[in-house]
């Protein structure tokens, strides 16, 4: 149920998904230069404003085009995504710009309850858990999971640590876990099997405001050390509707 | 304003669904049954796709402090209006003061109670659907509990004809249902063996499922590497995912937006309705169809709304 076609010397895959859903993909595996196509090409139907699509849901190496069928057919769409990937800027450009998104994060204590299990894990300290979680922007490949959960890779190898056996039932909002190689911060109160090292004051998620969604598929995420002084600071900031995250562009 | 005097199992408030932030992992949510849904605000005359109420397994029961244009449709829970029954699948006045009771379900599993001019609750992320997961939308993002007051939303002209949906257009819901599903995207990575028992087998709907999935029991699937776990991708309402177990998960109106499983195949949007009303223990059977059929099985789908709308504007005259 495939069709192969060979852009920019990749191989890429329309998929079906449904009757109204068709699966663009790149690739086999999970890099930054595969998602990078996936987000261009994301961007890029999206601003075409084509009749009859709905709404585009990029993943890690491929993308969801969510269709009406009496409006438009698979073929003239694939048609279309067919000419979008003709136009598309090779991997080693990434047409995208990065937007960098610094997260205040008040580490271990009752916010990071697993830090101290983390630090015992991977031989380090719990000051090194931090120094190397807070060393490098994270790309969030995706969302999904729950609103606004951001799927972050590049969690360094010395940072490894199983998922944990049992799920806790509660996490709550704002938590900031790690488990295998990927690293994220909760939105809303969900289970989850990660290790929670620290928590955000930050709302990833708030659906009542302008911009509902902290991050994106494509931006970056910079976790930043606060005290616990400076988490309750930003909180009542945030309460007061003066707080926003630092934001750098690439 | 309408009181709710007993909550039921599980009743939300729940639109068309919350389209456009799939890409920020927020679910369509919205009426699981969608044909008992469309038809019931047809039956009132509501021609956007106001806001009702699904009930699950038992209903409600509510009071009415003012006169109000309701219908009910899906599953039959044996709705009755100041201790009379009333029949499902059309309208009725309810008079100020009555109390509407709803019970357990004997045919289906989840029932619709549309009003006319919808039921008033904010929009959230343009919706007026419930999704308890991310306790959005609806009434505070949560089930109504008992004392709830709700109001509706537009004050529309006094209806008072009831309107009778016509015998071909009322489902049925037998114990036993077929589901017609369209291959991919992850089918190849599918055993023949496997793909000839999915579509052979017969499948229990569990008590596990909910809002969010189907848990289906049933003859194993498996994928010719024997591992059912792929790079998370995106998925949509009718999904059919195979989990590590063997076993297939149908996606419905409460999903995660990505999933890890590979993806045998998907319902096809038309029969999702039929799912929504299927219930712990109701068997299921999968039949292969072709894109063409999916696409004409949605214009039929979308015929039949039209033709109600119709047959129930003659009616009235």
């Amino acid at each position: 149920m495939s069709m192969l076609l060979q852009t920019n010397h990749y191989e890429v895959k329309f998929l079906v998904a449904g009757e109204s859903g068709l699966i663009v993909e790149f690739g086999a595996g999970i890099s930054p230069q595969i998602n990078a196509l996936v987000q261009q090409l994301s961007k890029m139907i999206t601003e075409r404003k084509i009749a009859g699509v709905w709404e585009v849901v990029p993943t890690y190496r491929s993308l969801a085009v969510y269709f009406d069928p009496l409006c438009i057919t698979r073929s003239v769409l694939t048609g279309q995504i067919k000419h979008l990937l003709a136009k598309m800027e090779p991997r080693e450009t990434t047409a995208v710009s990065a937007k960098i998104i610094y997260i205040p994060v008040c580490y271990g204590g009752v916010f990071g309850p697993d830090l101290e299990y983390v630090a015992r894990y991977t031989g380090l300290s719990t000051a090194e858990v931090i120094r190397v979680h807070t060393a490098e922007p994270y790309l969030v490949y995706m969302l999904g999971f729950a609103p606004g959960f951001p799927y972050l890779g590049g969690v360094p190898e010395q940072l490894m640590v199983p998922r944990k056996e049992k799920p806790l039932a509660k996490v709550p909002v704002g938590s900031v876990g790690i488990a295998g190689n990927q690293t994220g911060l909760y939105p809303v109160e969900t289970s989850g099997e990660w290790w929670l090292i620290g928590r955000t004051p930050v709302k990833a998620f708030m659906p009542q405001a302008q911009q509902p969604f902290l991050v994106a598929p494509g931006d970056y995420i910079h976790f930043v050390r606060i005290s616990i002084d400076e988490y309750f600071a930003i909180r009542r900031e945030i309460a007061a509707g003066q707080y926003s995250p630092r934001i750098s562009q690439q | 304003m309408i009181t709710v005097i007993q909550k039921g199992i599980f009743t939300t408030i729940q639109d068309e669904g919350r389209f456009g932030y799939r890409a920020y992992g927020v679910p369509l949510a919205g009426a699981m049954d969608r044909y008992s849904y469309r038809v019931a605000n047809l039956l009132v005359g509501n021609e956007k796709n106001e806001a009702a109420i699904e009930m699950t397994g038992v209903g409600a029961s509510f009071k009415f402090d003012e006169e109000q244009y309701i219908s009910i449709c899906g599953a039959d829970m044996q709705a009755k209006l100041n201790g009379k029954p009333i029949a499902s699948w059309s309208s009725l006045l309810v008079p100020k003061g009555s109390e509407l009771s709803f019970a357990e379900a004997i045919t289906g599993y989840r029932a619709y109670l549309a009003i006319r001019g919808g039921f008033n609750v904010p929009m959230v992320l343009q919706s007026r659907s419930t999704y308890t997961g991310a306790k959005i939308g609806g009434y505070e993002g949560r089930t109504l509990q008992n004392g709830d007051v709700l109001y509706v939303l537009e004050k529309l002209s006094r209806q008072t004809t009831l309107q009778k949906l016509p015998a071909p257009y009322v489902r049925q819901y037998p114990a036993e249902i077929v589901l017609r599903v369209l291959l991919g995207p992850q089918d190849d990575l599918f055993t023949d063996k496997s793909l000839e028992t999915f579509f052979t087998g017969f499948f229990h709907v569990t008590a596990q499922s909910d809002r969010s999935g189907y848990w289906l029991n049933g003859p194993k699937i498996m994928t010719t590497s024997g591992k059912s776990d792929i790079i998370s991708d995106a998925v949509s309402l009718g999904s059919i995912q195979i989990l590590s177990s063997g076993m297939p998960y149908i996606v419905t109106a409460d999903h995660q937006t990505t999933r890890g499983f590979a993806k045998i195949g998907y319902v096809i949007q038309p029969d999702l309705a039929q799912l929504a009303q299927a219930k712990a223990g109701d068997r299921i059977r999968f039949i292969l169809v072709t894109e063409r059929e999916a696409v004409e099985a949605l214009r039929w789908e979308q015929q039949t709304y039209c033709d109600i709308f119709a047959v129930l504007d003659l009616q009235k005259n």
